[in-house]
């Protein structure tokens, strides 16, 4: 496992281009922080945003983990080249030839999705951490441990994002027609909804829409801005703040998992029947 | 002797096109192979399959003794096929590297196999800048990485300056003479008689011959002859026992034996008949006589 890893790493870390994205998504992960810089004082009007308590655990996990989420697309580019790329380059035929298995090329690049993902969690953790310990108006113990599902969510939603990168490399073998699918795909889920909500009704639309790959990665965290409204006022008329609607649900992990499962076992089967 | 590779009524279809039809022969130990053929006549087809990028769609092959899966073989092997693929973007140690990493060998012999094919010195530029003929014997210094038990390459020298396919001949026949196993697969007949004891000859995906390369046209050989009498000479040979045909052409004559005779017998023995030549060779047809020979006969 660990030297299909380091197979991955030395093709990444050897290319300028994914290394400059990779290091750039680190960064952006890391300037989260920078909204805590946010200050209006117009006057009378003096906000400042840190102040507002998006910072507040375990309020601040839900937070960055949702924003967090959509620097992942460079990542995605990533990921899409170190699977095309190995077509365009015909380096994946080289690495048959070698001796790697299909199953372990398939392997490899899953385990490095793993790893991104491992790093981002680990990444986002640390920075809400800290920013949090610096602004949060409550410091407690258990309560900065409550809700951590939020960071695990993150973890299932870039992994199976990923897959799904992965998957569409795999499928198309160029990078730009693949990072254009992927985008393409998000039309089509919509156009689902809204053909099955013409034909049948909203409630039929919108449960099947819980299914479909891209859906259920993004229901998995939900936005976190009504919430923060939602905190304050609760918590003025009764000091608590749970409310459970935005937490994060089994079966929409679970959905996610079989997506992911599926995206890897396709990859793999394309593979195994593809001539090369 | 140890088999290394063998094929049994190996079959490939592409669509309606049979690309491999019902091969079968097996790769010993020690000896130098070439795979010959026209183009598209489905030798590198075969090469695909046996190193598992080309699905087969019957038949079956087996590496070794059979027991190791094609993989596992893989990391024994040492294989190019059509162009060199590298990573554009890296050196051609770092490129090295990661085939070590690959095969699961140690990277010692890194600096050993860049030497070997001169590429030493340009260790650290880049794949992308090398010149075709660079690129083709970086291939093979991957391909000997692991000290192969056999050496398989698919058109070394296509695309190549006269002095690449020079430096590449030279260097097959330096790995060759260390008793590496070897199956070279060509369209170009002298580059296969220059290092081959064995042939397959492939058309049209079907198996026309298989063994060693003297032997694949029953041939005695002919001779070449002059005299000052031309004429009287061919009639003479005619009536020859030993002699199957006779072309006179260009002032020379051809005489094909249909038993073995050696030149110095034949000679003394025209000399006695009262022949005096001015000009004697004994031949055997080359490859290329020997393969069109074959080709055509079978295609008739």
């Amino acid at each position: 496992m660990l030297r299909l890893l380091e197979i991955e790493f030395i093709k990444l870390w050897n290319s300028r281009v994914s290394k400059f994205l990779i290091i750039a998504y680190f960064f952006l992960l890391t300037s989260i922080a920078l909204i805590a810089a946010i200050k209006f004082d117009i006057g009378p009007i003096k906000f400042h945003l840190a102040k507002e308590g998006i910072f507040n655990f375990p309020y601040i996990w839900h937070f960055n983990t949702f924003v967090a989420a959509f620097f992942k697309l460079f990542l995605a580019i990533v990921i899409v080249s170190m699977m095309a790329n190995e077509y365009s380059n015909k380096t994946i035929k080289q690495n048959l030839i070698d001796g790697l298995s299909k199953r372990e090329f398939v392997l490899s690049k899953f385990l490095t999705v793993v790893g991104f993902s491992a790093i981002s969690t680990v990444f986002i953790f640390v920075v809400s951490l800290i920013l949090g310990l610096i602004y949060s108006d409550f410091n407690e113990i258990s309560i900065i441990l409550s809700d951590l599902e939020f960071l695990f969510a993150f973890f299932i939603k870039l992994i199976g994002f990923f897959s799904f990168c992965l998957f569409l490399g795999m499928l198309v073998k160029r990078s730009a027609f693949a990072l254009g699918f992927l985008i393409l795909w998000q039309f089509i889920e919509g156009m689902i909804y809204l053909v099955l909500r013409w034909k049948f009704d909203e409630n039929f639309a919108s449960n099947v829409l819980t299914f479909l790959p891209l859906n259920a990665m993004s229901n998995l965290i939900k936005e976190p801005f009504t919430r923060l409204g939602a905190v304050k006022s609760v918590a003025q008329q009764i000091g608590e703040d749970i409310s459970y609607d935005f937490g994060v649900q089994w079966y929409e992990i679970l959905i996610v998992l079989v997506w992911t499962a599926l995206f890897v076992y396709w990859s793999y089967l394309i593979l195994k029947k593809r001539d090369l | 002797m140890d088999t290394i590779l063998t094929i049994n009524n190996l079959t490939k279809k592409f669509g309606k096109l049979v690309a491999v039809n019902d091969l079968s022969f097996t790769i010993e130990k020690g000896n130098v192979y070439g795979l010959l053929g026209p183009n598209g006549s489905g030798k590198s087809t075969t090469l695909g399959i046996v190193l598992n990028v080309v699905n087969k769609t019957s038949g079956n092959f087996s590496w070794f003794d059979g027991k190791t899966s094609t993989h596992e073989a893989l990391k024994k092997v040492g294989a190019i096929i059509e162009r060199p693929n590298f990573y554009p973007y890296m050196s051609a140690e770092k490129n090295l590297k990661l085939v070590c990493k690959i095969k699961g060998v140690a990277t010692g012999k890194i600096r050993e196999k860049l030497e070997l094919v001169g590429l030493w010195d340009r260790k650290d530029s880049n794949f992308s800048t090398y010149s075709l003929g660079m690129k083709q014997r970086l291939a093979i210094a991957s391909a000997l990485l692991n000290d192969p038990e056999i050496l398989i390459l698919d058109e070394p020298t296509n695309g190549l300056d006269p002095q690449g396919i020079h430096q590449i001949r030279e260097l097959i026949t330096k790995i060759a003479n260390t008793g590496t196993t070897i199956l070279l697969a060509s369209h170009l007949l002298d580059e296969v008689e220059k290092v081959c004891s064995h042939v397959v000859v492939l058309r049209k995906g079907v198996k026309l011959y298989s063994g060693r390369v003297d032997e694949m046209i029953a041939s005695h050989g002919f001779f070449e002859l002059k005299t000052e009498d031309n004429k009287k000479l061919s009639t003479f040979l005619k009536n020859h026992p030993s002699i199957k045909d006779v072309i006179a052409k260009n002032g020379t004559i051809t005489a094909f034996l249909n038993e073995p005779m050696d030149a110095a017998t034949f000679n003394e023995y025209l000399f006695k008949e009262g022949f005096v030549l001015s000009h004697l060779v004994k031949r055997k047809e080359s490859l290329e006589e020997q393969f069109l020979a074959l080709t055509n006969n079978e295609s008739k």
